[in-house]
């Protein structure tokens, strides 16, 4: 079979090799395209030495489209969950570590500096593989009945990335000065009125980009989940690559629906960020750190 | 809970999977530290390019430093995995895949820090160093990236922590690190549980440490601030 039949130029410029294990078919004889593309196959051919069959067909001839749509679904799945527990986990300890308690800021502290400073990679595994050791036999049973890939991927991507938003959130807050509170104190508002009308509006548009860039690694880190067989987008790409040995176009196509997601994303929220600034306040809370 | 399983494999783990010495190659550290050293490198040509005035150097780096920061780190490693071998047209050993794939990912990262730190460089001083007649190569070199890359220490080092963490993903593509070792123990002793939290550890130390030293460093650094509380 041959892309022709899809309507795509076979021998279009070549940049990759055609005896490689990555590559099925090499065309033989006279295609139209051969002639046309003659030109550029000669310079990618001169300089590089090696062509490649492309075959985007690949993509979308049944199973295949499926799997990537499916995948991307998963990834939005994936990443939506992992994002909603994150925060919420994020909000939680950020606020706990500037809490005048020493033991709930020792506790808050703790969690952020362990669980942010080790690879997520292991903890998937350790969510994954080691985990469930633990846990009583009922419980084990439950969720390998429940689709365990998919909660252990929720659990490793959340706490990790919680631990790493509750820095955004803590900085946030603590990126306001204290004199707004004593501000609004003296104009006769409460402490209630006070964060409610001043304190939590700016800290919510100061941590807007923090929490923006933090929100698009969460996304990409989804695709670790791969690695415990999570059928996420870059599992699917994997997937047809594995199936129809067309690397290229497999990678490609991953690679694009991360980036429209990544930068359709960082678009929307450049979008907010600039609606809901804050005249004359140029100070951001600080970035995230790793 | 045997904790047996970590004395008896801890040589195999720390010196064949985190330093990389033994009959697999690899090493967590074997890949981090040059990763680091060559990633700055490109990632100081990438962020001068981007701030090139010529459109034709200023677009491919701004291109691809985009590119690159919208794609999960998987699926970079993924494509050089597919593509270094194809261009050298003989198979390369995963090592050198996983080299080249966090060199030129984290060159994109390193290289927007180093594009801030320039820009943070005041305009004056750029004025100043073409008013006593220096050329942009010296002017680049002895005035501006000195204060550029001070500036910028404490993020360099957080993104050298980051790419430590990243490391393991060079497990993927099968290459010996600490990860793809505690993987291989795990498959013969079965304690998962122990090994990867034992991991969680050897990690935790260094890059603990690292994020304590830029800590360090950016107070020293920066006399005005305090420490912060």
């Amino acid at each position: 079979m041959c892309a022709c039949e899809a309507g795509l130029p076979v021998e279009f410029p070549v940049i990759f090799t055609v005896n490689n294990v990555f590559v099925g078919q090499k065309s033989n004889g006279a295609s139209p395209y051969r002639v046309r593309s003659f030109f550029t196959a000669m310079v990618f051919y001169g300089f590089l030495g090696f062509s490649y069959d492309f075959r985007w067909s690949v993509l979308w001839t049944p199973p295949h489209g499926s799997w990537l749509i499916d995948g991307l679904f998963m990834t939005l799945r994936l990443s939506a969950m992992s994002w909603i527990i994150a925060v919420l986990l994020g909000i939680l300890f950020g606020a706990l570590r500037t809490v005048p308690f020493r033991p709930l800021r020792i506790l808050s502290t703790a969690y952020v500096e362990f669980f942010r400073n080790v690879p997520l990679l292991v903890w998937l595994f350790f969510w994954y593989f080691g985990a469930p050791e633990v846990l009583p036999a009922s419980i084990r049973q439950w969720l390998i009945r429940h689709g365990m890939e998919f909660s252990c991927a929720v659990a490793g991507i959340s706490i990790y990335h919680g631990a790493r938003i509750s820095e955004v959130i803590r900085a946030g807050i603590q990126s306001i000065p204290k004199t707004q509170l004593e501000a609004g104190l003296s104009t006769g508002l409460s402490v209630t009125q006070t964060y409610r009308l001043i304190i939590i509006p700016i800290a919510l548009r100061l941590i807007v980009p923090p929490i923006t860039n933090e929100s698009l690694n969460l996304l990409k880190n989804t695709s670790l989940a791969m690695t415990i067989g999570v059928g996420e987008l870059t599992f699917a790409t994997r997937q047809i690559e594995t199936y129809t040995a067309k690397a290229f176009e497999a990678f490609t196509a991953g690679t694009l629906i991360y980036l429209a997601l990544c930068l359709g994303i960082a678009y929307v929220m450049n979008r907010v960020e600039r609606k809901f600034a804050i005249p004359g306040l140029i100070v951001r809370a600080g970035r995230a750190e790793h | 809970m045997d904790w047996a399983v970590i004395t008896s494999n801890a040589k195999f783990l720390l010196l064949q999977g985190l330093v990389g010495i033994g009959r697999f190659g690899g090493g967590t550290l074997a890949l981090a530290i040059p990763a680091i050293l060559l990633g700055f490198v490109v990632g100081i040509i990438l962020g001068l390019s981007r701030l090139a005035q010529r459109p034709w150097i200023h677009y491919p780096a701004a291109t691809y430093i985009e590119l690159i920061r919208g794609i999960p780190l998987v699926m970079v490693i993924f494509w050089f995995w597919f593509i270094v071998p194809l261009i050298l047209r003989r198979p390369v050993p995963e090592y050198w895949i996983a080299l080249t794939a966090f060199v030129m990912f984290e060159g994109a990262y390193i290289g927007e820090i180093v594009r801030g730190g320039i820009q943070s460089v005041p305009r004056g001083q750029v004025d100043a160093a073409t008013a006593t007649g220096l050329n942009y190569r010296q002017m680049m070199w002895n005035i501006i990236l000195p204060q550029a890359i001070r500036n910028i220490i404490p993020s360099l080092v957080t993104q050298f922590i980051v790419l430590f963490k990243d490391t393991s993903l060079a497990s993927i593509i099968g290459m010996m690190d600490l990860t793809k070792a505690a993987q291989t123990v795990t498959a013969r002793e079965l304690r998962p549980f122990e090994m990867y939290l034992f991991i969680a550890v050897v990690y935790w130390v260094f890059t603990y440490s690292m994020s304590r030293f830029s800590q360090w460093l950016e107070v020293r650094m920066s006399p005005e601030k305090a420490p912060a509380s």
